[in-house]
């Protein structure tokens, strides 16, 4: 009964925060002399307006939705891995390495791309525990570590753009000369989304589920997340379990830039974490880390995205109010959340 | 290259180490009082178009300056809020800052991107500016430059020669034992933490007004700064005048990418412009392998002698963060 009436009244404070959340973008877009209704309605076009607008949601859903996975493994152990945007990167760059080193080879392109996807994979892997490894064996903060370590992966990347696998003739911010269409990921139709991703990205979805939900490992995980020193005396291996959450969150962000070279964009370009890395550890604060709405909230964002790119066309705003919705909710149902802490008390 | 080149270079590093200065000297404030101030790039970026615009609408440096303190203190006092009042976390509510006011930034800042803005110009002071060396290095400078070195100062007096600068190491380190001493943790707190988000909320217009001139949206060249501010604030073991002098280093090796730019045209650009990152992680590792378990540990298997002499190297280097930094205060 009591439990009940908690579970209203949280869900009471979560709307507020929404209401609260819809308010200020409203004043920022009076502010600026825009229709809000406009603009809101305009976002819902741009998104689901037509099939091929649905299509590219799907298309900012699948890393999306793979990257709020992957910190959701180590927001469980209590790290905040911030260095996710250099993990989605590395997986790019090893991906497209991978590709480059099989362009004039005889070899099946079906295993070349296969390989490159899990070379991608271990890109990511490798770039995490390297904050991991720096927070475990050199007491940098995961935060300040794995900021440096994007800051390095974007100039890694660019190097490369620019240096070595630059376009014969100019090189430039468009990236990488694209593949031959052969080693693409096949998409549907005339649209850019690709069974094959999703079907990558709902496995990612259950598979973490069930690791945080049902197994000794996610148990294990909470716990180290709880309280290192509490954890460490039940005789849970500590940092071998903030590593192993470091290798789960870099499996995902690799598979999530691997994907974005073999099936969205076909070469390696400037931008290709495109922010994603820090959507998604939003989307985890705001889904109180719950593996369950991983799915849903993602769409949400990735529409709130590609719905966002009709402002400036239309309405001369810049796309960035996108994220100053998805931030500001965040913000504020976290707020909420405090509120009815404090007026409830804590349970 | 000539001795005037250099010289004005290293005037240039004074100049742009400023805002840096601001930004870590008030991030080590809020720091030292036990909250961490994670907004703190998307804060500059904020700041900075603010501070812009209404220096482009009022033709007034002096109010552009003001709105950047006015939104320092208000996007910090959110921070205090969150984690003072509703318990919140602070990593988490200062991350969601950082994103959000950046993005904020750009969109309000749209309509103002390349507009023609007042630039502060440098006031040389009388005599001491004919120094040679010293007085073009130091002294011919704009005035929010002298604040800032004067600012330095003026910090570290105040929290190690002070007495309210002792309860404020206090509520940082020990919030209990300085709650039975008689001072209002939650309220010093407030307070403390806006005043570093005041004085880092004047960085941005700082860069916008005099140090990166102009407001070209993503391009102002203002988004990861925030980041380096606080990754300096741990260099510098939060003490100001190591954290200023990591804020001055980092200055130095942006223009020194620029200078080698210029000369080793084989390296792209946009390499050198990070070198200072991975410099960062190895002077972090650098402060912090001294708290290490496994350095601990390797350090008993030396001999006596060697033992000392590298502890003593360790413990230079070592900086230790105030010990209830990131925690509420609960009252028992």
């Amino acid at each position: 009964m009591k439990q009940s009436r908690n579970r209203s009244l949280s869900i009471l404070f979560q709307f507020g925060g929404l209401i609260l959340s819809l308010g200020f973008v409203t004043v920022i877009l009076l502010l600026v002399d825009a229709n809000p209704i406009q603009a809101f309605s305009l976002i819902w076009q741009g998104a689901f307006g037509n099939p091929t607008r649905i299509a590219n949601v799907v298309v900012a859903w699948v890393p999306l939705a793979l990257v709020t996975c992957g910190v959701l493994a180590t927001f469980t152990a209590g790290l905040w891995n911030i260095g996710i945007e250099g993990q989605i990167t590395l997986g790019a760059i090893f991906t497209t390495g991978v590709i480059r080193l099989f362009l004039n080879t005889s070899v099946n392109p079906v295993l070349v791309i296969i390989i490159a996807v899990l070379a991608g994979v271990v890109g990511g892997i490798l770039w995490a525990m390297l904050a991991g490894v720096l927070k475990v064996f050199g007491g940098v903060n995961e935060i300040f570590g794995g900021l440096g370590l994007n800051f390095i992966a974007t100039a890694l990347n660019i190097g490369l753009i620019f240096g070595a696998w630059s376009r014969p003739g100019v090189a430039s911010m468009s990236g990488t000369e694209p593949f031959p269409e052969i080693y693409w990921l096949p998409t549907v139709g005339s649209f850019r989304f690709s069974w094959y991703s999703i079907a990558l990205t709902l496995i990612g979805l259950v598979v973490i589920y069930f690791l945080l939900q049902n197994t000794h490992f996610g148990l294990k995980l909470k716990a180290v997340g709880k309280g290192i020193k509490s954890a460490y005396r039940l005789g849970i291996p500590t940092w071998q379990y903030m590593m192993l959450a470091f290798l789960v969150c870099g499996l995902f962000a690799g598979l999530a830039g691997a994907l974005q070279v073999v099936a969205v964009y076909h070469r390696l370009i400037p931008a290709i974490s495109s922010g994603y890395g820090f959507m998604g550890m939003m989307i985890g604060m705001l889904i109180n880390y719950q593996a369950i709405w991983v799915a849903p909230v993602a769409l949400f964002f990735a529409a709130l995205n590609i719905g966002g790119i009709q402002l400036p066309i239309i309405m001369k705003l810049d796309s960035t109010l996108s994220g100053v919705m998805q931030g500001s909710l965040v913000l504020f149902i976290l707020l909420m959340q405090g509120v009815q802490q404090r007026v409830l008390g804590k349970k | 290259m000539s001795g005037d080149f250099i010289l004005l270079g290293l005037a240039g590093v004074i100049a742009s180490g400023a805002p840096i200065v601001l930004a870590s000297i008030g991030e080590t404030i809020s720091e030292r009082a036990g909250v961490t101030n994670l907004s703190l790039n998307g804060l500059i970026i904020f700041s900075g178009m603010m501070g812009f615009w209404v220096a482009v609408e009022t033709d007034s440096l002096f109010l552009g300056f003001l709105t950047g303190a006015l939104v320092g203190a208000l996007v910090s006092a959110i921070v205090a809020f969150s984690s003072i009042t509703l318990k919140q976390s602070q990593v988490a509510v200062g991350f969601i800052l950082a994103i959000t006011t950046r993005d904020l930034a750009y969109f309000l800042g749209n309509p103002i991107m390349g507009r023609q803005g007042p630039i502060m110009l440098s006031t040389p002071i009388p005599l001491l500016s004919q120094i040679p060396i010293l007085g073009p290095l130091f002294f011919q400078q704009s005035i929010m430059t002298y604040a800032s070195i004067i600012l330095i100062f003026i910090v570290w007096f105040w929290i190690y020669k002070t007495r309210p600068g002792l309860m404020l190491q206090g509520i940082g380190e020990k919030p209990s034992a300085a709650y039975v001493r008689g001072a209002n943790v939650g309220r010093m707190r407030y307070f403390y933490t806006i005043l570093g988000g005041t004085l880092v909320g004047l960085a941005g217009p700082l860069f916008t007004l005099s140090v990166k001139a102009g407001w070209k949206g993503t391009i102002t060249g203002l988004d990861g700064i925030g980041w380096i501010a606080l990754a300096i604030t741990i260099f510098g073991g939060w003490n100001p005048i190591r954290v200023a002098f990591g804020a001055y280093f980092f200055a130095f090796l942006q223009w020194l990418g620029l200078v080698l730019q210029s000369s080793w045209t084989f390296i792209p650009s946009q390499v050198l412009q990070v070198a200072p990152f991975p410099l960062m992680i190895l002077t972090l590792l650098l402060v912090n392998l001294g708290n290490t378990e496994w350095v601990a540990r390797l350090l008993a298997t030396l001999p006596d002698g060697v033992r000392e002499r590298v502890k003593k190297l360790i413990r230079s280097l070592r900086s230790q963060a105030p010990a209830a930094l990131g925690t509420p205060f609960e009252r028992e």
